[in-house]
C-alpha cells in the first residue's frame, strides 16, 4: 500500500540499486454500456413497479432477470412473463464482514430468491426478519421504495421481508408453474 | 494424420451499432444459422467448442462467459476460449481434432466495438511499460507504417487508394458488408487525410457482429453429408512487441507461416487477407507472394466491416465460401491480431475430394 503511495503519476519505484522497478500506469477507458435488448426491457418494467421473467420455448424454464437466452437450452427466449413480488428463500447467506463503500450495516441476509412464476432465483437483500430464524423454502416479499423514488434498478425493491404463509418443500422451489 | 475440413460458415451483418443486444442476442442468430447449415441441433452435437472475444472492446468483464448462453452447455459441454481472434480459436481447435480428442468442433468469435473508443482500447494491447502509458492508438502506429512504406518508395499513395476502390467494388457483392460502392482511386485520393498519410477511407470501420465455424474431421463431414473444404495447411508466428525493432514494411512472421502452412504448394486462386489498413494488403499480399492470377478480398476484406475478433475467422469462411461455391479450388486465408500486423495466422484450404 504505502508502495502504492509512494509511485504517484509519473513517479517511479526504485529498489536499493537505484533500479527502475515499478512504473505507474493507470488505465482509464469510457464505454457506452447498454444492458442487451432483453434486460433493458426488464428494467422498463422494473421501473413501472412490474417484474418480468422469459420463458424458454424449449425447457419452459422462466428466467428472471432475463438476458434474452436459456441458458440450459442456447434459444432465444422470447415470451415474456409477468411475476409476482412474493418470493421463495432457495439459499440465503449471512453476512457478518463490512463491505467498503456499502452502506448496509452488517449483520445483514444476502438471499437467492425464487420469485412466483419463475423457476430461476435473483440475489436480493433479506431485512424486517430474524436473521438466525430465516431458512430455505421461507415465503417473503418485495418491500418497495416509494413510487416516486422508483428507477430503471432492482433497488427499487429495497428488501424482502417474511410473510405469513407455509414454507415451500426443498425439493420444489423454482419447479412450480414450469407447465403454466 | 487425420485430415481436417470446414463444414459451415456464418457471420452477422457488420453495422457500426448494434444497439442495446448483447453478447449472447449478438451470437445466438449466427450459431443458429450455422448449426442447420451442418443439420445439428446445438453445441451438444459437436465434441468441441472455442470461442474467441476480448473483453475490452465492450468494457464487460467475463462478457465472453455470457457467450456461452448462445450454447445449449446443459448437460456440460468441452468448451474453451481465446482473448484473441477466433481465428485462433480454430487452431486450437484443430490440435484439439489431431491429438484426437475430437471429431469436430464449433468456433465462434464476437465483438462489440462500439461501446468504447476502438483504436484507444486497442493501445492498451501493446506492452505495458514503453508504449501503452503513451496511449499510442492503432490508427496512428499504422499510419506510422504506411509513412515508412510511401517514404522508401515501396507503395505511392494511389497503390493504397486502388486498395480501398477494389474492397468497396467487391464489398457490393457481400451482403453483410457495412461499407460498399463505386468508389474511384481518384474520388479517394481527392478526401483529406485523417491519420497523415491515412485517409478515412484507408482505415477499416468499426463494426459490431459476430462469425462461426464448423470443422470436423473429413470422416465426419461426409457423415453429415454437407459439402466441405480441407484445411491443407495452418500455422502462426509472432513478431517482437517493440515496435522500433521490427521491419515494419515487411510481414516477416506472415511469410514464415505461410511457408510452415504451405501457400505454395500450390496455385492460389483466391486469397481472403485481414488488413485493417489499405497498405497492410499490399504488404501482405507481398508478404504471401502473390501473383496477379490471385483474387484478393473478393469479399471486400475488412475495409469493408471489421468485426473485431470474429474478422479471421471471417476471412477463413470467405475462403470456404468461395471453394465450396466452386469459385476456387485452393485458397489462402489470413488473420491478425497487434499493431502494424504483429501476430499473423496462414491457413491453406483446398477443394475436398468428392464423397
Amino acid at each position: 500500500m504505502s508502495d502504492q503511495k509512494a509511485m504517484s503519476k509519473g513517479e517511479a519505484k526504485y529498489n536499493e540499486q537505484g533500479e527502475v522497478i515499478g512504473i505507474k500506469a493507470p488505465v482509464y477507458l469510457n464505454y457506452n454500456f447498454t444492458a442487451g435488448a432483453a434486460a433493458a426491457r426488464f428494467l422498463l418494467q422494473v421501473k413501472k413497479g412490474v417484474l418480468t421473467g422469459q420463458r424458454c420455448p424449449r425447457c419452459k424454464q422462466v428466467y428472471v432477470p432475463p438476458r434474452g437466452a436459456c441458458a440450459a437450452c442456447g434459444v432465444a427466449t422470447v415470451e415474456e412473463v409477468r411475476l409476482s413480488d412474493k418470493a421463495t428463500v432457495q439459499s440465503f447467506t449471512i453476512v457478518s464482514i463490512p463491505i467498503p463503500n456499502n452502506p448496509i450495516q452488517p449483520p445483514y441476509i444476502i438471499a437467492n430468491l425464487v420469485p412466483d412464476g419463475a423457476n430461476i432465483s435473483f440475489i436480493h437483500l433479506m431485512s424486517e426478519c430474524v436473521n438466525e430464524d430465516v431458512h430455505i423454502g421461507q415465503r417473503v416479499q418485495g418491500v418497495w421504495k416509494p413510487e416516486a423514488e422508483w428507477d430503471y434498478a432492482m433497488d427499487n425493491i429495497k428488501y424482502f421481508k417474511p410473510i405469513d404463509e407455509p414454507d415451500v418443500p426443498v425439493d420444489k422451489i423454482g419447479k412450480t408453474d414450469r407447465e403454466g | 494424420m487425420k485430415q481436417i475440413a470446414i463444414v459451415a460458415y456464418q457471420q452477422t451483418d457488420c453495422v457500426a451499432d448494434a444497439g442495446a443486444a448483447n453478447e449472447v442476442e449478438i451470437i445466438m442468430p449466427v450459431l443458429k444459422r450455422t448449426f442447420a447449415q451442418v443439420g445439428i441441433t446445438n453445441a451438444q452435437d459437436v465434441d468441441f467448442v472455442c470461442s474467441g472475444s476480448c473483453d475490452y472492446l465492450q468494457g464487460a468483464a467475463f462478457s465472453f462467459v455470457l457467450g456461452v448462453d448462445a450454447l445449449g452447455a446443459v448437460p456440460p459441454i468441452k468448451e474453451s476460449h481465446v482473448e484473441m481472434d477466433a481465428a485462433w480459436a480454430l487452431y486450437e481447435s484443430i490440435l484439439k481434432i489431431r491429438m484426437g480428442h475430437a471429431d469436430s468442433a464449433l468456433i465462434y468469435g464476437f465483438g462489440k466495438s462500439s461501446p468504447g473508443e476502438l483504436p484507444i482500447v486497442l493501445s492498451q494491447q501493446l506492452d505495458p511499460y514503453y508504449l501503452a502509458p503513451l496511449w499510442v492508438d492503432s490508427v496512428s502506429l499504422a499510419a506510422l507504417q504506411a509513412r515508412m512504406m510511401l517514404d522508401q518508395g515501396l507503395i505511392t499513395e494511389r497503390d493504397m487508394a486502388e486498395v480501398v476502390s477494389r474492397s468497396r467494388r467487391n464489398a457490393r457483392g457481400n451482403p453483410h458488408a457495412q461499407l460498399a460502392g463505386d468508389v474511384s482511386p481518384e474520388a479517394v485520393l481527392k478526401e483529406p487525410t485523417y491519420v497523415s498519410p491515412l485517409r478515412r477511407a484507408d482505415c477499416c470501420p468499426v463494426s459490431d457482429g459476430a462469425a462461426a465455424v464448423v470443422i470436423a474431421t473429413v470422416e465426419q463431414a461426409r457423415a453429415w453429408g454437407v459439402p466441405y473444404a480441407v484445411i491443407s495447411g495452418i500455422d502462426h508466428c509472432i513478431e517482437t512487441h517493440h515496435i522500433g525493432m521490427r521491419d515494419l514494411t515487411d510481414s516477416v512472421s506472415t511469410r514464415k507461416a505461410a511457408s510452415n502452412a504451405g501457400v505454395q504448394k500450390g496455385p492460389i486462386d483466391v486469397a481472403e487477407l485481414y488488413a485493417p489498413f489499405s497498405h497492410q494488403e499490399i504488404i501482405l499480399s507481398r508478404a504471401l507472394e502473390l501473383k496477379n492470377t490471385t483474387a484478393v478480398n473478393p469479399s471486400g476484406g475488412v475495409l469493408a466491416g471489421n468485426l473485431m475478433m470474429a474478422s479471421g475467422l471471417s476471412r477463413i469462411g470467405e475462403v470456404f465460401n468461395r471453394i465450396v461455391g466452386g469459385e476456387a479450388g485452393r485458397g489462402v486465408a489470413h488473420a491478425t491480431s497487434g499493431p502494424c500486423l504483429q501476430h499473423n495466422l496462414v491457413a491453406v484450404l483446398e477443394k475436398g475430394e468428392k464423397a
